[in-house]
């Protein structure tokens, strides 16, 4: 953990011209943004009615989808990264399809399992009368199924790195299993589950294709800062540029904030 | 790349200054000196989608070395993408306010001309399972239904029908385009949906179709032209024509759309 970018020596001119491009690239798109947004009409534009509303659902949704991922993905990750379950690289490649899988198909797939007519959702209508599409419970489960793949991924790999000997050690001492997971791993790969968590919440609050696609959008319901960002563009570019820039403003200071309080500096690094 | 369009721009204003206007034969303007060929691209709203794809093989079939391509979206995505200066040689809009956002940028290169009307229609899944009977039962708030957002074309008909018909809508969801409200109802998630006549025509047995009369309220007229930076005008202009021509009129009416 305790690596330590050596001061001493000056940086190689071929790592730091493209690491200098790849900033400029990355944040280029941000300072257009910046530029060209109507700060002149900002508190009107701010004030337009489903603006707070939007953001409220958004923050709402993804938070959910993160504690849903949370409660799911660690035990998932826990029994990729420790057990020697029979077809375990099997559930690891399944389980993060839907990091390269195109969130409009996550969306399409979500209504075939858990629409009306889904293999699923068709057996919760007839029987239950429950209809998820087009509710905020579908926007929550379109942002996990697109985000808990990164908390999986990020939560298996802490583990990996974790030394198993603090384990072994609660074995020899008595402790069952579930105790060791709970009062030994779990707090030895916090900030590891943290991290995951971030990019998990991060990855829910920008969420656009699979939540267009399987919660639909009306204001107040379904439709997220990304959905009204969306709309707007087609309508009124200002409006959407001022929508962009409250979502940047908030996940920034989301992400600042929980790396302050939560994460400690070294996590940047596992 | 501004440079590089500003030359598409000027090469294109030059080429353009024979171009004639849209006759109603395709080989009349198309066969100067040999048919156009290269890449022609073509915007249009996501309801053409089926006539054009079947136009586009035509022009291709009757001029070899020409290529159409296509990107079909809600027309006022489209519109966005070329006043952002996507690069494209036709511009066809579901409504004419949408053409207006690309006029207003003098991005044409003539005036547009209206080659189709489209009225919309009820759209429900095969067996209508809501039991859908007109445009009145998009005020129940027991029924699933999905209306296009009110910033593109089909949303805004819709909500001229809902006026006109004192309809307060009760809808579950504003769909970014008429194909996205046409996808939900053919997957039988939602039990009614209002999109385009020629949406449900091309649907063919997976979704049926209730006409309404307060249809009439809201006819969308369809304004097409070549644009000015046209990287390829020539092309441009035939497609044009062959939409225009009778060959493409009856192709749009097959398809369900209204004459012009």
């Amino acid at each position: 953990m305790s690596r330590r970018a050596p001061r001493e020596g000056g940086i190689p001119l071929l790592l730091l011209l493209p690491a200098a491009l790849g900033t400029l690239f990355l944040v280029l798109p941000l300072v257009g943004l910046l530029v060209r947004a109507p700060w002149s009409q900002l508190g009107q534009q701010l004030a337009a009615p489903g603006v707070g509303e939007a953001l409220r659902l958004s923050l709402v949704s993804a938070s959910l989808a993160t504690a849903v991922a949370l409660v799911l993905g660690v035990p998932l990750a826990w029994v990729l990264a420790r057990t020697r379950l029979p077809g375990r690289s099997v559930v690891r490649a399944l389980v993060t399809v839907p990091l390269v899988l195109p969130p409009v198909v996550g969306g399409v797939a979500l209504f075939l399992a858990l629409g009306r007519q889904g293999i699923v959702g068709h057996w919760l209508f007839t029987a239950f009368g429950i209809s998820i599409p087009f509710t905020t419970t579908a926007v929550v489960i379109a942002e996990t199924f697109v985000a808990m793949p990164f908390l999986v991924v990020s939560v298996e790999g802490a583990l990996r790195a974790a030394d198993a000997r603090y384990e072994d050690a609660a074995a020899t001492l008595g402790a069952d299993r579930w105790t060791t997971f709970r009062r030994v791993t779990l707090p030895l790969v916090a900030p590891g589950v943290g991290a995951g968590a971030v990019l998990c919440w991060a990855r829910a609050l920008g969420e656009f294709g699979a939540t267009i696609t399987f919660a639909g959008n009306f204001p107040g319901t379904t439709q997220t800062m990304p959905l009204a960002v969306y709309l707007a563009l087609e309508s009124d570019p200002p409006a959407a540029i001022v929508l962009s820039l409250v979502l940047l403003v908030v996940s920034v200071a989301t992400l600042l904030l929980l790396r302050e309080r939560w994460l400690g500096r070294s996590t940047v690094a596992s | 790349m501004r440079a590089a369009l500003g030359l598409a721009a000027v090469l294109g204003l030059t080429l353009c200054a024979c171009g004639s206007p849209a006759g109603p034969s395709p080989s009349a303007s198309s066969t100067g000196r040999g048919g156009p060929t290269g890449t022609v691209t073509v915007f249009a709203a996501a309801s053409l989608t089926g006539v054009f794809t079947d136009l586009g093989h035509r022009l291709e079939q009757e001029n070899p070395g020409l290529t159409v391509r296509f990107n079909f979206a809600g027309s006022s995505a489209l519109a966005t993408q070329l006043t952002q200066g996507a690069p494209a040689d036709v511009f066809a809009s579901a409504d004419q306010a949408q053409m207006d956002v690309v006029t207003k940028a003098g991005l044409q290169q003539a005036a547009p001309v209206v080659f189709t009307k489209n009225v919309l229609e009820i759209a429900v899944p095969k067996g209508n399972p809501g039991h859908v009977t007109g445009l009145a039962d998009f005020a129940k708030p027991e029924l699933t239904l999905a209306v296009c957002a009110p910033q593109v074309p089909c949303g805004a008909a819709a909500q001229k029908v809902f006026a006109a018909a004192h309809v307060a809508a009760r809808p579950d969801t504003e769909e970014q385009d008429v194909k996205a409200a046409l996808t939900k109802v053919q997957l039988g998630e939602v039990d009614a949906a209002l999109v385009y006549a020629t949406d449900v025509k091309a649907a063919g047995d997976k979704v049926e179709g209730i006409e309404f009369p307060e249809a009439r309220d809201a006819v969308n007229s369809y304004p097409i032209c070549v644009l000015k930076a046209a990287p390829n005008p020539k092309a441009a202009e035939a497609f044009v024509d062959l939409v225009r021509s009778p060959t493409g009129r009856q192709a749009l009416a097959d398809a369900g759309f209204r004459s012009p």
